[in-house]
């Protein structure tokens, strides 16, 4: 995969005698490569490095669209953390980071463990688990969950006949971080189905030993299962994490693009959103998507580290 | 790092799930067998009841007169089944007919499949095929963007497009497709071809073959099951995507059914709730019948190569 220098440097110098026929196919392949490259490579540079600078630039800047650019330093940086909108959908985010993320991957993990064996129907209940992955972002579900969480509707109604009166989730600011939690724990099925792929790979005779040792369910969990799934739930819990701080859609249709009932639905991309497409702040929105990309940095770095302590990457698992 | 989700080889057609080998301990009887697999399915049929539920709640309440979504009616059945919420709702809104809505979410994701299978299945053969320098920095850079938060990018973006006079054009929700913007499918491919066996090409290479005969006659006809997840995948991405329309589009006559139904959110305010989730009922539906359709491909896509829904 690597290639050493001088080859390429040699293959690509024209005025040499004939090449050896290595040599020659080399300077092809890298002619080819970037060919091939091209759509990616123009993407990448004019979709994603050159905006990322220019973010990174707007946001050192008072801009709004219509006059230049003023350059105001850390500015931008110094007035978020006085924000106090901004505050709020820090912890609003955080929060639904930190209880839905490992909420939704213990349902899907163990739900992956009941389907996990070889019976009949399981194809149609992994399938149908899966489905709300496939929806549940878009903006219909976030309207059906409005109505369903709504004053009267369906879960209030639910609930009242258990005696529980908590009336409408969607106006009571202490009920919709539950409300949206719910909504991302429905869709557990795409990681489940992810931890059922993982499990697979398990072989049985380790179960088999186990058992034979006189293991228990939570020692087999423990001492087999959880190792063995540790790269898969280690991907599961770094997708689902980094996706959950980009929650939007269902957040602006359920506050209709406000975040309210009184900020509790104030995401951070609906706040960026917000500061930069309604308010034309696009320095101050700019800062805030460079903070996002730095938490987010750091959160994989954390999690790339710890995961040397507690991730079993055997060798013979291929 | 996101290898460790695709063990699997890829495999031409269907893909099967492959069976551990079936646990039995020959101490169990076969009452405790029975009893076991009669609790396994009450519990996972209460669990498919709990799951598919806001599902159900939806289309049953897409057939009911007003008064009784949330009303006191509670149970899914309705004896006042109708269809007129999705007359209304077909009507469209702010002038615009519903069929419209349809034809340009169509319209969009059509074109965001045929971009994406283009141009990531040729950046994709760059990858996993030719030697080339500075191959595999690129790949990382790839892969990182695959962890990138893209809301980096929307405000350089939009000032781009907006100078170019092409804000309320499709272009700027489409362009990103045919220059594989989406890494997670030009990674997907990646793996698949990097499971094809090196000596294809081999042999080819020695009947003269250059990459772009390798490419057309040997790797794209053997990646018909990854040109297939991505298909459905980016099809379906593209029809339930809010955020690029809510920033490029102005017109309701140019929007796809979720700025839509945001539009007829805005508009009622929720004074005709039945028409409201027919509409929503509408915008699901292509993606459902693709599920319904395609299901294998969709949920071996995820188990296989990681995929979100």
């Amino acid at each position: 995969m690597t290639q050493s220098p001088t080859l390429s440097r040699r293959s690509s110098s024209s005025s040499s005698p004939p090449l050896p026929r290595k040599s020659r196919q080399r300077g092809a392949d890298a002619r080819a490569g970037y060919t091939f490259l091209l759509p990616w490579l123009l993407g990448f540079i004019a979709l994603t490095v050159g905006p990322m600078i220019s973010s990174l630039y707007l946001s050192f800047t008072n801009y709004n669209l219509f006059e230049p650019p003023k350059w105001i330093g850390l500015d931008n940086y110094t007035t978020l953390f006085q924000d106090e909108r901004f505050l709020q959908s820090v912890g609003v985010t955080l929060s639904y980071v930190v209880f839905g993320t490992p909420l939704k991957l213990a349902a899907a993990l163990a739900v992956a463990m009941l389907l996990n064996s070889k019976r009949k129907g399981q194809g149609f209940y992994r399938s149908a688990f899966y489905a709300p992955s496939l929806i549940g972002a878009s903006v219909s579900i976030a309207i059906v969950w409005k109505a369903m969480f709504g004053d009267s509707g369906p879960v209030d109604q639910g609930l009242s006949f258990f005696g529980i009166n908590l009336g409408g989730w969607v106006g009571n600011p202490s009920m919709t971080m539950p409300m949206m939690i719910l909504l991302t724990v429905w869709q557990f099925g795409a990681p489940m189905v992810i931890f059922l792929a993982g499990l697979k790979q398990i072989p049985a005779d380790l179960y088999e030993a186990a058992s034979m040792d006189g293991a228990g369910p939570v020692r087999k969990f423990f001492n087999i299962t959880w190792p063995m799934l540790s790269p898969v739930i280690f991907f599961n819990l770094l997708m689902e994490t980094i996706h959950a701080f980009q929650i939007f859609a269902s957040a602006y249709i359920i506050s209709n693009g406000e975040g309210g009932p009184a900020g509790s639905t104030l995401f951070y991309t609906l706040y960026l959103y917000l500061r930069g497409f309604s308010d034309f702040r696009m320095g101050y929105a700019s800062a805030m998507a460079w903070l996002l990309v730095v938490v987010v940095g750091i959160i994989t770095l954390i999690f790339f580290k710890t995961s040397k302590s507690w991730v079993h990457y055997s060798g013979d698992s291929k | 790092m996101t290898t460790m989700a695709t063990p699997t080889q890829p495999k031409a057609g269907g893909t099967a799930p492959v069976q551990a080998p079936e646990y039995n301990p020959k101490s169990e009887s076969v009452g405790a067998k029975r009893a076991k697999s009669v609790i396994f399915h009450i519990v996972a049929l209460a669990l498919t009841a709990v799951v598919l539920y806001p599902a159900l709640w939806m289309v049953a309440s897409s057939f009911k007169p007003n008064a009784e979504i949330g009303g006191t009616n509670t149970s899914l059945w309705s004896s006042n089944f109708s269809f007129d919420n999705f007359t209304t709702a077909m009507e469209g809104i702010g002038g615009v007919s519903t069929l419209q809505f349809f034809t340009n979410s169509l319209v969009l994701a059509i074109g965001a499949v045929v971009g994406t299978i283009l141009s990531a299945s040729v950046s994709a053969y760059a990858f996993a095929r030719i030697k080339f320098p500075g191959r595999s920095a690129l790949f990382g850079m790839m892969i990182a963007t695959l962890l990138l938060p893209f809301h980096v990018v929307i405000i350089p973006q939009y000032i781009i497009f907006q100078q170019l006079g092409l804000v309320d054009t499709y272009i700027p929700l489409l362009i990103g497709k045919f220059l594989a913007a989406d890494a997670f499918f030009v990674f997907l491919m990646v793996q698949f071809m990097r499971n094809l066996p090196a000596e294809l090409d081999e042999a080819a290479r020695i009947d003269g073959a250059g990459h772009v005969r390798i490419f057309t006659s040997i790797m794209l006809p053997l990646m018909k099951p990854a040109l297939i997840s991505t298909s459905i995948f980016s099809f379906i991405w593209s029809w339930n995507d809010f955020l690029g329309p809510l920033l490029y589009l102005n017109t309701p006559e140019k929007y796809p059914l979720p700025l839509a139904l945001r539009l007829f959110v805005d508009q009622t305010q929720s004074s005709d709730y039945g028409a409201m989730i027919a509409m929503s009922v509408l915008a699901l539906l292509p993606v459902l019948i693709f599920f319904l359709v395609f299901q294998r491909y969709i949920v071996e896509g995820v188990s296989t190569q990681g995929l979100k829904g």
